[in-house]
């Protein structure tokens, strides 16, 4: 056998070592999730109702595609201050060219994703070109393109999109059937059985430490009763929302891209040693300007499901707390803004826990301005949380 | 000057060197870097480059590497006349440069950093074929390494240069540069690292070892290149020069501080 005995591979696996040295994943987000919705569940019993469950989930949406933005730039260590505003700008241009400009609706989707795209891409070469800090590029940025949002829109300032267009349909009223749904959860959980099978067969074939088959068979188990519960329980009201579905195949998207090719492993790279990744022969000019252009585009994706939920773009639209809740969400689900350590799964799990927080405060009818307060609150939480488990890894040599 | 030319009875080295350099001069504006130097390296054979700081032995390197172009001077690698403009040229010749320091991705596992920038697999990465071939690769290195699924920021100060020095590797090169492999690491570590040159040595590959610590260079190197102020100052065989010798040899002169305190606590301790 090509490995050493499994004793020492294992020792840093066990949970209880992780989260000691600071490798805490997602353990803290799901245990805060589950915290806040008994509280809540005990202030307001309506809260864990299905309906307010499929309302939380189309929230989720919109901001939680941006946030998978954020995930991105904070991996390479970076970070995009101006996603509202290019959200807002990507509503107001598919508002303004749906309605008096005319345009058919692929045209002004299509035109907002690259508007999106030529941010990103002026951002990228600010940062490559110039080395100016993301944070003060993405500062003007926020400025200047919620100008640009405020002259796209003109004097009225705000549009109303027609109930009966694509954009709003799909973001509030199409939802999953719930034999679909059901199918997908099945289809999900096959996937991942079969996908671990393979790796394992694979992994016992080249002589290396496998897992069992029982841990192979249990994980997708798992999922696929959390997802058939989630799948009734959401059935009993109107279901899953298809923006939502949309944002959690984004996630699964992204989180494929990020963890098996080539292109993930550069960014991972970067974020942890620019230098590193530079003498590697890695091209890191080029993943910080993809990864600047792919922020802005869910940014814009994110205005869009936006616009369609509010059915309306005006010049509070990516306005207000939408940056915040975006970064947020990133950080509270785990992504490190020291660059090279998060997963896509961040921004799903993150944007839940900020919902589920706006939506029990809403609940309790108290004001935005204690919502405020509360969000704000929690991302400092979470940013402790992560310096605090940087510097524990760092203790613990752990990087 | 004492130029060893040939050198007899070692048992990898080939006749004729792999990569040889010939009059290479640098400068950096008005301060002259490096002044006809010459330096052979044949396969099978470890060359410790020594000299004091600013001597220019991380010049002389960083040519090699691609970083920076010499002025003038000649390069041949297998007997061609060849430029190196770039380290991605560098790494395609042949020649591995391990640096000090920043070679190393601590968020990454030691399989995601031994194949960084030359991952396997098409359009998902092989994730077990890469990692089967890092368990070969560090066993031939004799490699003690816990695991190679845990980021390498866990890994002691030699481990992680046993995995820059693998990951070197990889690419198949004919000549591994090492840059201050030993520095900053404890005494079995660095006994660790020796035996890894040691090992490379027995692959067949040319070895440049850059070192300011004389007992690991006459530990494990064939031949000593001296430089001192840029120029070469003295090529010398390993089992035939003495320590006092190279000292001389790196700081121009026999009768320095460190020889008169070598020579005083010899006649003190008679």
């Amino acid at each position: 056998m090509s490995h050493p005995p499994a004793t020492t591979e294992l020792a840093p696996r066990l949970p209880l070592f992780r989260l000691r040295s600071g490798e805490l994943g997602s353990v803290p987000v799901v245990v805060g999730l589950v915290v806040i919705w008994i509280v809540f569940e005990i202030l307001n019993p309506a809260f864990l109702s299905a309906g307010n469950l499929v309302n939380l989930a189309l929230q989720c949406a919109s901001v939680g595609t941006i946030s998978i933005g954020i995930v991105l730039v904070a991996l390479v260590g970076q970070i995009d201050l101006s996603v509202g505003s290019t959200s807002g700008l990507a509503a107001a241009i598919v508002g303004i060219g749906m309605t008096s400009g005319g345009w058919p609706l692929p045209l002004a989707i299509l035109g907002a994703l690259v508007a999106g795209a030529l941010v990103g891409l002026l951002y990228g070469f600010l940062f490559t070109r110039f080395g100016v800090p993301s944070f003060v590029i993405t500062l003007a940025g926020l400025l200047a393109i919620s100008g640009l949002q405020r002259e796209v829109l003109g004097p009225d300032g705000t549009v109303n999109l027609p109930y009966d267009s694509f954009i709003v349909q799909f973001a509030q009223v199409w939802f999953l059937p719930t034999p679909i749904a059901y199918g997908l959860a099945v289809a999900a959980a096959v996937v991942i059985a079969l996908t671990g099978w393979l790796s394992m067969r694979k992994r016992v074939a080249a002589g290396l430490s496998a897992p069992s088959p029982l841990s192979v068979i249990v994980r997708p188990l798992a999922l696929l009763v959390v997802l058939l519960v989630v799948v009734w329980y959401l059935g009993t009201d109107r279901g899953i929302g298809a923006s939502f579905l949309f944002f959690l195949a984004l996630v699964v998207a992204m989180n494929y891209v990020l963890t098996r090719t080539r292109w993930g492993r550069s960014v991972y790279a970067v974020g942890g040693s620019v230098e590193a990744a530079r003498r590697a022969g890695i091209r890191v000019g080029r993943v910080y300007v993809g990864i600047f252009v792919l922020c802005s585009v869910f940014a814009a994706l994110g205005g869009l499901l936006a616009a369609g939920r509010l059915t309306s773009a005006g010049l509070s639209s990516g306005g207000g707390d939408t940056n915040l809740n975006a970064i947020a969400a990133a950080v509270i689900g785990g992504t490190s803004l020291f660059g090279g350590r998060g997963s896509a799964f961040s921004a799903l799990l993150g944007i839940v826990v900020i919902q589920s927080i706006s939506s029990g405060l809403t609940l309790l009818s108290l004001d935005s301005s204690v919502r405020s307060i509360i969000t704000g609150a929690v991302l400092v939480l979470a940013v402790v949380l992560d310096a605090l488990s940087r510097r524990s890894r760092a203790a613990h040599g752990r990087g | 000057m004492t130029l060893v030319t040939e050198v007899s009875g070692d048992r990898h080295q080939s006749a004729r060197p792999v990569l040889t350099m010939r009059g290479i001069n640098k400068s950096f504006g008005a301060v002259r870097a490096l002044t006809d130097v010459d330096l052979d390296i044949h396969a099978g054979e470890v060359v410790a480059l020594v000299g004091d700081n600013g001597a220019g032995k991380s010049t002389l390197v960083k040519i090699l590497a691609g970083v920076h172009a010499q002025d003038s001077g000649e390069i041949t690698f297998d007997e061609k006349r060849v430029s190196i403009p770039s380290p991605a040229a560098s790494r395609e010749l042949g020649i591995a440069t391990v640096f000090q320091e920043l070679s190393l991705c601590d968020n990454l596992d030691v399989v995601s950093n031994l194949f960084l920038g030359r991952e396997i697999g098409a359009a998902a990465l092989d994730e077990v074929e890469m990692e089967k071939r890092s368990w070969e690769l560090l066993r031939q290195l004799s490699a003690k390494i816990p695991s190679v699924r845990v980021p390498v920021a866990s890994l002691s100060g030699g481990q992680r240069q046993t995995v820059a020095i693998a990951r070197s590797l990889i690419g198949e090169p004919t000549v591994v540069i090492l840059d201050e492999p030993t520095a900053a690491l404890g005494i079995a570590q660095t006994a660790e690292v020796l035996n890894l040159v040691e090992r490379l040595r027995e692959r067949g590959l040319g070895v440049v070892l850059i070192s300011h610590n004389l007992a690991d260079v006459q530990a494990v190197a064939d031949r000593v290149v001296v430089l001192r102020l840029g120029r070469n100052n003295g090529v010398f065989t390993v089992p035939d020069v003495s320590y006092e010798e190279i000292i001389a040899a790196i700081t121009g002169a026999t009768d320095t501080a460190i020889t008169a305190r070598d020579s005083r606590r010899g006649e003190e301790s008679r």
